[in-house]
């Protein structure tokens, strides 16, 4: 937790420390929607641990990628308007 | 309390769900029943591959004719339905498939079905999430998908239209001879006639039918619009659906609208449970994987199973059984039930009315069995 990592989220740098899950950079990042429902509604974290699946973002292009369960990385490209 | 109709379809799979289509429209007073919900058992589990196949001239002649129903009902679907005019696209994976590509273009050429021959850049270009070095394949231009629980829920509806009844949740016991079924409860309901369409269960209610259980797998991926445009089937898949040992796997994946993916497919003899069988499944989506290296990368969000009816020689099985003309039968179609519900339920109102058939119905006719109590 000590390291500060730096990643883009929707192309804007932010710095967080290691051990940092994706999902809370992008909250960092000060983004509150981190998908769009089929029906177009906002979406985002809901259980913090996998399961629910309202998390998904794009990682380093790979769509659907659960942000709550995977760790920042330096220079990880995030887009959650996607 | 007994009622009369003049048909009783047992089944409200896709295959009874046409042929009440086409007896209600007929002007036959029609009575569908299923023991569970509608589309709940074979239908559920297909893949609504719209295919023209070319295993033998019967095949052929079945699935081209249904597939040409298909395309003149396309106007009337709902949405729901998900028509999606793909194409095959059949892959060739070395010289020896491509050779197979040729003789099927000609099959297919000779009687008229739209094909178009990929080298091996075509395919490349046609669908680039495919592994590099293929060798070819083939497009079945005007073959299509649906989505078959929304299908039979369509038919079932144009047969209500027409007067028919639908009524779920209501198990038989028995065809009878003198016309009519008997139910669970031990009651009785008369019908001039009756119709197995119960698939793989057909054996429990026509017993001596020589049709068997082939178990099959289903993934679905959550949504990657784009990442295939055709629904893909390596020629290997021939190998596996023709081989009669217990077990084999074939690539095959088809675009759902909403982007997910669909993979198939496994088959199995002698797999009574409904159970997901994790090293069949492992070897089934390996073999997905070889073909689309990146399909590894996405998730799947579903894994199910479900039950074909198999007959000895890859036809279904339609027309009055031998122990009457007042026990109609509409099973066996294995793999192919979504494409060729639509000409068997013609083919069967035809035949009950005396009406003449667009196609010779004797190759399905269950009379073939004869040897065996059908």
């Amino acid at each position: 937790m000590s390291d500060q990592i730096e990643l883009r989220v929707n192309g804007k740098s932010i710095r967080v420390a290691g051990g940092t899950v994706v999902a809370a950079a992008i909250a960092l990042a000060g983004v509150s929607c981190f998908r769009k429902s089929v029906l177009g509604e906002a979406r985002g974290p809901l259980c913090g641990m996998g399961i629910c699946m309202e998390c998904r973002v794009t990682i380093n292009a790979q769509p659907h990628c659960r942000s709550c369960q995977v760790l920042c990385e330096e220079g990880m490209e995030v887009r959650t308007d996607e | 309390m007994s009622q009369t109709y003049d048909i009783i379809i047992v089944g409200a799979g896709i295959v009874g769900a046409a042929c009440a289509a086409e007896c209600a429209r007929a002007g036959l007073k029609t009575l569908v029943l299923d023991r569970g919900p509608v589309s709940g058992g074979t239908t559920a589990a297909g893949m609504g591959h719209i295919v023209v196949m070319d295993d033998s001239e019967a095949q052929f002649a079945l699935t081209n004719y249904s597939r040409r129903l298909w395309m003149e009902l396309r106007p009337e679907l709902p949405a729901e339905v998900e028509y999606d005019s793909c194409g095959t696209l059949w892959v060739a994976a070395d010289g020896e498939e491509l050779a197979e590509v040729r003789r099927k273009q000609a099959f297919y050429t000779e009687r008229g079905v739209r094909v178009e021959v990929l080298d091996a850049e075509d395919i490349r270009s046609a669908e680039p999430n495919l592994r590099p070095g293929l060798a070819g394949g083939l497009r079945v231009v005007e073959d299509a998908v649906v989505y078959p629980p929304c299908a039979a829920r369509f038919l079932l509806d144009q047969s209500k239209r027409h007067g028919a009844e639908l009524r779920t949740s209501v198990t038989v016991h028995e065809l009878l001879g003198d016309g009519g079924v008997r139910l669970a409860d031990g009651s009785r309901i008369s019908a001039g006639r009756c119709v197995s369409a119960t698939g793989p269960w057909s054996p429990a209610l026509t017993p001596g039918l020589p049709v068997r259980k082939r178990k099959g797998h289903l993934v679905i991926t959550d949504r990657h619009p784009g990442f295939v445009r055709h629904q893909i089937v390596e020629l290997g898949y021939l190998k596996s659906a023709h081989s009669m040992g217990k077990d084999s796997v074939a690539f095959n994946i088809q675009p759902r609208q909403t982007g997910q993916m669909l993979i198939g497919s496994s088959r199995q003899f002698d797999a009574e449970d409904t159970a997901v069988d994790q090293p069949i499944l492992e070897r089934m989506l390996k073999r997905a994987i070889e073909y689309l290296p990146s399909l590894g990368r996405l998730s799947s969000i579903r894994v199910w199973t479900g039950h074909r009816a198999a007959t000895p020689d890859k036809l279904p099985i339609i027309g009055p059984s031998v122990v009457g003309d007042r026990v109609w039968l509409a099973t066996g179609h294995e793999g192919l039930g979504i494409t060729t519900s639509l000409g068997t339920g013609r083919l069967l109102a035809d035949l009950l009315l005396g009406r003449r058939t667009e196609i010779p119905a004797s190759p399905y006719s269950p009379a073939r069995f004869e040897g065996a109590k059908a």
